[in-house]
């Protein structure tokens, strides 16, 4: 005989209640974040612990809404949901949370999983015809990429209004009868924004650097003889630090200060800050190894290039680069990153043949 | 701030726009605004070829080749085949994205 489980069905820490609709029970949600939302914002913005970072889809209610109250639709990744709902403070509105996997509304808007089809599907699902009187339904404006209004009005009757860009401007953009200002629908990208995106430019980074530690230990370790660290700790300790020094200067210092270094290209940009960075410790801490001409001139190539590379990483992250000037940076950089190595390592290898006397 | 110049794939036919401003109320990077009932390009430049304003305009007066730009997901399109996608949550990899 099969076993019958009791799955409890354990009530978010951020439900308050419940409000009955024609579809069934919808969960009040708080407006105010607990600490554990909190910790939970952070974790997903250091680690891969956003990608199961979730809510349940379906539809929520704030305060007290009624037949004539706003529906606000939002992806299901937790921190957007959270954003939205800290932004509704004394308002009594719906939220629909769609599937998107949990990922964020303009990630998954470009994926097309925040769009027509699961917006269309979840409305039916949860009865929104009969939960308000009225047709419209107001979704953040960075779901336009997968939404199509006219056909979301064609297929439930609903009219799509894209309200801001940021939902904090909710509010405001409600008072003004759901309009919005240039402000409201473009994308800030200050500082702070940029700053909170570098642990996560950082972390995949740092990911890879054990493979280059280890290939700079064998390069400079390899001896006649078999491997030898003694003698070329010093050498090895500039590489491995430089390399960290390279990371920050791409990972950290270039989303950081990004309108203020020079050339609209993230790879030039990456470039003179690692540049900057490699002259900067090599001119202050000059360090014995470079002494030697071919390595100084290996870590001048390297490193900035290297930079240079990992800062073009930083276009998945930001609000206004597009593809084709992506790929034109590829199409140039990659050649370019690719006789950087060669040549790095053809550097090392004469100065390694050169110490072991060969040359 | 302003990426790569002159290379974004946005066309726009005015003959076509009906002035009805939906491309106005989607674009993030305000590359439009209406003037004399029809929209107008402000600063090509701007445009981050997201491709909302193509998906939503009901008269086919805007094209642009959208896609996402990401370099990650970009090399890995050079790599596996296939359109960059938004995909690192996908592959279960460093999720280095968005």
């Amino acid at each position: 005989m099969e076993m019958l489980k009791f799955v409890k069905r354990v009530t978010p820490p951020f439900v308050t209640g419940t409000v009955m609709t024609p579809s069934g029970a919808a969960q009040r949600v708080k407006t105010t974040w607990s600490r554990q939302d909190r910790w939970g914002m952070i974790r997903s913005r250091i680690s891969a612990f956003r990608m199961a970072y979730t809510v349940e889809p379906g539809i929520y209610a704030v305060g007290t809404p009624t037949k004539d109250s706003e529906v606000f639709v939002t992806a299901n990744y937790k921190l957007t949901f959270d954003i939205l709902r800290r932004s509704l403070t004394q308002i009594d509105a719906w939220v629909l949370v769609l599937d998107t996997k949990s990922i964020n509304v303009w990630c998954a808007a470009g994926k097309g999983t925040f769009g027509t089809d699961e917006l269309v599907y979840r409305i039916g699902a949860v009865k929104l015809d009969s939960v308000v009187e009225h047709r419209r339904i107001i979704l953040p404006q960075l779901g336009a990429v997968g939404v199509s209004v006219s056909e979301v009005q064609k297929r439930t009757g609903f009219r799509v209004h894209f309200g801001p860009v940021d939902a904090r401007d909710i509010p405001a953009y409600l008072a003004m009868g759901r309009k919005k200002t240039k402000e409201m629908s473009t994308m800030r990208f200050n500082i702070l924004d940029r700053l909170v995106l570098t642990p996560m430019e950082i972390n995949p980074a740092m990911k890879k650097y054990p493979w280059f530690a280890l290939a700079v230990l064998v390069l400079f370790g390899l001896q006649p003889s078999g491997i030898l660290f003694s003698s070329i700790w010093h050498t090895c300790v500039t590489f491995l630090l430089l390399g960290l020094l390279a990371v920050l200067a791409g990972a950290f210092v270039t989303p950081v200060l990004l309108p203020f270094v020079p050339f609209r290209s993230f790879a030039v940009k990456g470039w003179i800050v690692g540049m900057a960075a490699v002259a900067g410790a090599v001119l202050i801490f000059d360090p014995v190894p470079l002494h030697n001409i071919l390595l100084l001139a290996s870590v001048y190539v390297f490193f900035p290039a290297l930079s240079s590379y990992i800062a073009l990483q930083f276009t998945g992250s930001t609000t206004f680069t597009g593809m084709s000037g992506v790929k034109k940076e590829l199409k140039i950089g990659i050649p370019l990153y690719a006789t950087a190595t060669v040549s790095t390592l053809i550097m090392v290898g004469v100065y390694k043949l050169k110490e072991w006397e060969v040359l | 701030m302003k990426y790569l110049a002159s290379v974004t794939t946005l066309a726009y036919r005015a003959d076509k726009c009906a002035g009805c401003g939906r491309c106005v109320e989607v674009c993030p990077q305000g590359v439009f605004e209406i003037r004399e009932k029809k929209a107008m390009i402000t600063d090509r430049d701007l445009c981050m070829e997201c491709g909302a304003c193509a998906k939503n305009c009901d008269f086919g007066a805007i094209s642009v080749n959208s896609g996402v730009g990401c370099a990650a997901a970009i090399i890995n399109s050079m790599i596996k085949g296939g359109e960059p996608t938004c995909g690192c949550s996908d592959t279960g990899g460093s999720g280095n994205c968005c």
